[in-house]
């Protein structure tokens, strides 16, 4: 495998004592038979091979390299991304060997990030594939002088069927070498894909499976420091003075060095504080609880999550900056009905904590390994935190221990980078869960308001929707007052309800934290929101939640916010490919509907919720069942999902997503919640910031993908806005009580 | 001080505090790094081994409770992934990052190992210790039945 493991098991040979012997055996065969997950130069090329663009390289052994250049966090990327090019270039699958891609522009957009990476890169993988297949193909009508026409590619092998001859792709390699590299080919028929819409089993398993899987947290290097940081409590707080006395007498402690102070906005730039760095974790840890150090807790020392909830609901109950409008929506009507919700901050969380090593070469170039979602931005980062040209820069991508939003922020990254260069060693900067939890970007708080105005028949005739939450572009430039730019797209202006008279407005919010992204972003509150008021209005007029549902998202249509004067970017997308269809929106509320098995009898005490919601250009669906046990605690037994997500590459990846996501919904429903207290976060770990266990997972989680020739749209994140809402309206079905705050643990039921 | 102990099948010695969680002697000086932090306080279940068959989170065991035992991590759960429950995570794939998976093997195999087939409540005793933020319990679930339903 890579350079890492051999470096690591030389590192262990030393620290141990031990002359060789069979101790890290496990480690050497888990590599034998998987994929490389580190980048490798030129140097690790030992056969002849021709690269016919940057994601594929033939080599004349047969073996068929392709750079994954998207980051692995359990999506799936590092097996669907070749599915696609080992399709189009008709390459057996036992002959792919994944190699993940360093940060470099040349790959083009690398931010794994917006559930992007196959909706925005199906064609360019297609492409990638493509042009390898034909230029197998040129490099045979050459060999054998036909016109390449007459040749076809199938099963790692050209063949010219007239003279009968064929030739395998590894043979094909020493022709290939200097021909000219097409950029353009034909695309494959769908009705001949080989891997696209086939389950195949992830690349990684058996790496996963044994402890050979490498991680941020993972990489050693020789001559390592382990470093661990203490942060300000309050964000954008400075050191005032530190004592280290203590630290440096623990046994292991190799050094204490103050942080560069943080400057606003904090971007992705370093927090701060200050790091102990030693010969290993633990005695780097011990090191910093030891630290005397005073604060200045800067200009968000006063914010309190009690007195901010009150003022943002206050901003969301009053009128605010319209952001869309259609007819007249303070037409007098039969009846009105209005409501609030609000949600808290969250952490993402991911399993693995942020984590980095870099290393700061004799030549000043900076190598830097690292669990990053956003290679690129973490290049540029680096090298504005030490000075250099990022091409002095080295990014290799590690797997990712989980992402959800927060591994694209490579604040982490520069910590590492920073320390490596003043301690003159390599440095490994491994977050602790506390860290994560009180020093994170946090998801943001929000409050929603409703109000409707039904006519006479009861049909909803006006709407009036207000959104209060600081920005995320409040960690990025001064002076943002509230919802802003991409944000607005996030479930707002692409409400889908079919409703004559719409507002839709937000309300001012200033940040106290650094606000980031978290799975599907806006779209958790948004979609809680409005889903749990469709849901209401369904009983404030008699209706099945169901039925209304589908009165509410109307006729099939293709809907432009911009007609409404809404400045809508569809994540980055074209109307006209990837329009607002709300056709298949209602088509899975009528699917998960049916997989539920909406209006049978259920026991006394017993729940059905749904919720619908398009986001990131996928439409899903939720419903839950749920009842409450004897000791009060809501109980979620079954859940039902539905996706239409256009194209899908790996259905069994497609439907762990799904699992996955209503798993994390359940989290943000039930439990998720950060408070703030005088600038800091009061939580700190997983006893009081609980995530979903196993005790609490349903039944079954099942999922249906429909049936789609339509374009890929968004996997990763789309699962998640419609859980909370189908949950709470699930309770509220079970026992006509109403939760219009999350998570539903501050309502004794969880 | 040394602290000698069997770590899959090998005798180590290594020169560590005792009082260094084993997690932190596991990871940084016998370099095996297949056994994960995600916690540090015995709340998520990423760090569990095996000490003396029986499984526990090395993240508050400090490694003087391993001297003269033998511990076995998810390295040594099997020579080439063919133990049960790896085959049974592979086949199902269980795994989205993976990186609470070496836990919930280890966790897996010392329950089935103890009740070779669990119920559902069994399961959800054993495992709820092990936090997955991707949200694999499903998997895990039909996969320690399936390990069951194939032994049996």
């Amino acid at each position: 495998m890579s350079e890492l493991r051999k470096i690591s098991r030389r590192e262990f040979m030393k620290r141990t004592g031990q002359a060789g012997g069979g101790l890290v055996f496990a480690l050497s065969f888990a590599s034998a038979c998987q994929p490389e997950q580190q980048a490798v130069g030129p140097a690790a090329k030992a056969a002849a091979s021709v690269a016919p663009n940057v994601y594929v390289n033939l080599r004349n052994d047969g073996i068929v390299e392709i750079y994954c250049h998207r980051s692995e966090m359990g999506q799936g990327i590092r097996t669907s991304l070749p599915q696609v090019i080992a399709d189009e270039l008709e390459a057996d699958w036992d002959k792919i060997k994944v190699i993940q891609a360093i940060g470099h522009e040349k790959y083009g957009d690398q931010n794994t990030d917006g559930s992007t990476s196959i909706r925005q890169h199906f064609d360019l993988l297609r492409n990638a594939g493509a042009t390898a297949r034909d230029m197998m193909i040129a490099a045979a009508a050459s060999l054998w002088g036909v016109p390449a026409e007459e040749c076809v590619a199938r099963e790692h092998a050209v063949h010219h069927e007239a003279s009968g001859q064929s030739a395998g792709f590894g043979d094909l390699v020493d022709t290939a070498i200097g021909m000219p590299q097409p950029e353009k080919a034909n695309f494959k028929d769908r009705k001949d894909y080989r891997y696209i819409g086939k389950p195949m089993d992830t690349i990684d398993g058996m790496a996963f499976t044994t402890g050979g899987a490498m991680y941020g947290t993972d990489t050693v290097l020789p001559n390592m420091l382990y470093a661990s940081i203490e942060r300000c409590p309050a964000f954008g707080g400075k050191v005032v003075s530190f004592d280290d006395a203590a630290a440096r007498e623990v046994a292991g402690v190799v050094d204490v060095i103050r942080m560069p102070d943080p400057t606003a906005p904090l971007v992705f730039n370093v927090l701060g504080g200050v790091a102990v760095l030693a010969d290993n974790t633990w005695s780097a840890e011990t090191g910093r609880k030891a630290l005397q150090i005073e604060w200045d807790r800067g200009a968000n020392a006063e914010h309190q999550s009690d007195t901010y909830k009150e003022a943002l609901i206050a901003s969301a109950s009053a009128p605010g900056t319209t952001v869309l409008n259609r007819g007249d929506a303070d037409i007098e009507t039969a009846s009105e009905f209005e409501a609030v919700y609000y949600a808290p901050y969250l952490a993402q969380a991911p399993m693995e904590p942020p984590a980095a090593t870099a290393r700061v070469n004799e030549d000043g170039t900076c190598e830097v390994w690292a669990c990053t979602q956003d290679p690129q931005t973490a290049r540029d980062v680096v090298a504005g935190t030490l000075g250099l040209d990022k091409e002095q820069v080295i990014i290799n991508v590690t797997l990712l221990g989980g992402g959800f939003g927060r591994k694209s922020k490579p604040d982490f990254i520069a910590e590492a980078a920073w320390l490596a260069r003043e301690t003159g060693r390599p440095v490994k900067v491994t977050w602790t869960r506390e860290d994560d939890i009180r020093h994170g970007y946090l998801h943001s708080v929000s409050a929603q308001y409703f109000k409707a105005g039904m006519d006479e028949d009861g049909k909803t005739a006006s709407w009036v929707q207000r959104t209060s939450f600081p920005s995320i572009a409040s960690t990025f430039a001064p002076g943002v007052k509230g919802p802003s730019g991409f944000e607005l797209d996030l479930g707002l202006l692409d409400s889908p309800w079919h409703v004559p008279n719409m507002r839709i407005e937000t309300c001012e919010a200033l940040a106290h934290v650094r606000i980031g992204w978290l799975r599907s972003v806006c779209n958790v509150f948004h979609a809680f929101g409005a889903c749990s008021f469709v849901d209401e209005l369904a009983h404030v007029k008699g209706m099945d939640p169901k039925e209304h549902l589908l009165e509410m998202i109307g006729p099939a249509r293709k809907i432009n916010p911009k007609d409404d004067g809404g400045e809508y970017t569809n994540y980055a997308q074209d109307l006209e490919k990837h329009p607002i269809d709300t056709g298949r929106l209602a088509a899975v509320a009528e699917k998960v509907a049916e997989m539920a098995g909406w209006g049978r009898e259920l026991p006394e005490g017993r729940g059905l919720g749904i919720a619908v919601h398009r986001s990131f250009l996928s439409y899903t669906g939720a419903v839950a069942e749920v009842s409450v046990d004897e000791n009060g605690k809501l109980v979620v037994h079954e859940m039902w999902t539905c996706i239409d997500a256009g194209t899908v590459v790996n259905p069994d990846r497609v439907v762990s997503q799904m699992e996955g996501a209503g798993i994390f919904g359940m989290s943000i429903a039930l439990h998720g919640e950060l408070t703030a207290r005088n600038g800091g976060i009061v939580e700190g770990n997983f006893d009081s910031y609980p995530v979903v266990r196993m005790s609490e997972a349903p039944a079954a989680i099942h999922c249906h993908i429909m049936e789609s020739d339509a374009p890929p749209g968004g996997v990763g994140e789309p699962g998640v806005p419609p859980v909370a809402p189908a949950i709470v309206n699930a309770y509220f079905a079970a026992s006509g009580k109403r939760i219009r705050e999350l998570p539903l643990r501050n309502a004794g039921l969880a | 001080m040394a602290i000698e102990f069997e770590l899959n099948g090998e005798t180590v010695s290594l020169e560590v505090d005792p009082a260094m969680p084993l997690l932190w002697a596991i990871r940084d000086i016998a370099g095996l790094t297949g056994t994960k932090y995600g916690c540090g306080k015995a709340l998520c279940g990423s760090c569990v081994v095996h000490i003396n068959g029986q499984p526990m989170r090395s993240c508050v065991t400090p490694s003087a409770a391993a001297a003269g035992g033998v511990v076995t991590t998810i390295e040594g759960l099997s020579e080439d992934g063919s133990h049960p429950v790896q085959v049974a995570w592979r086949e199902l794939n269980v795994a989205q990052c993976g990186y609470c998976q070496s836990g919930q093997i280890m966790s897996a195999a010392a329950l089935l190992e103890r009740s070779p087939n669990p119920s559902d409540d069994e399961i959800d005793a054993a495992m709820s210790g092990n936090i997955c933020r991707c949200g694999t319990y499903n998997r895990i679930r039909k996969a320690i039945h399936k390990v069951a339903e194939d032994q049996s």
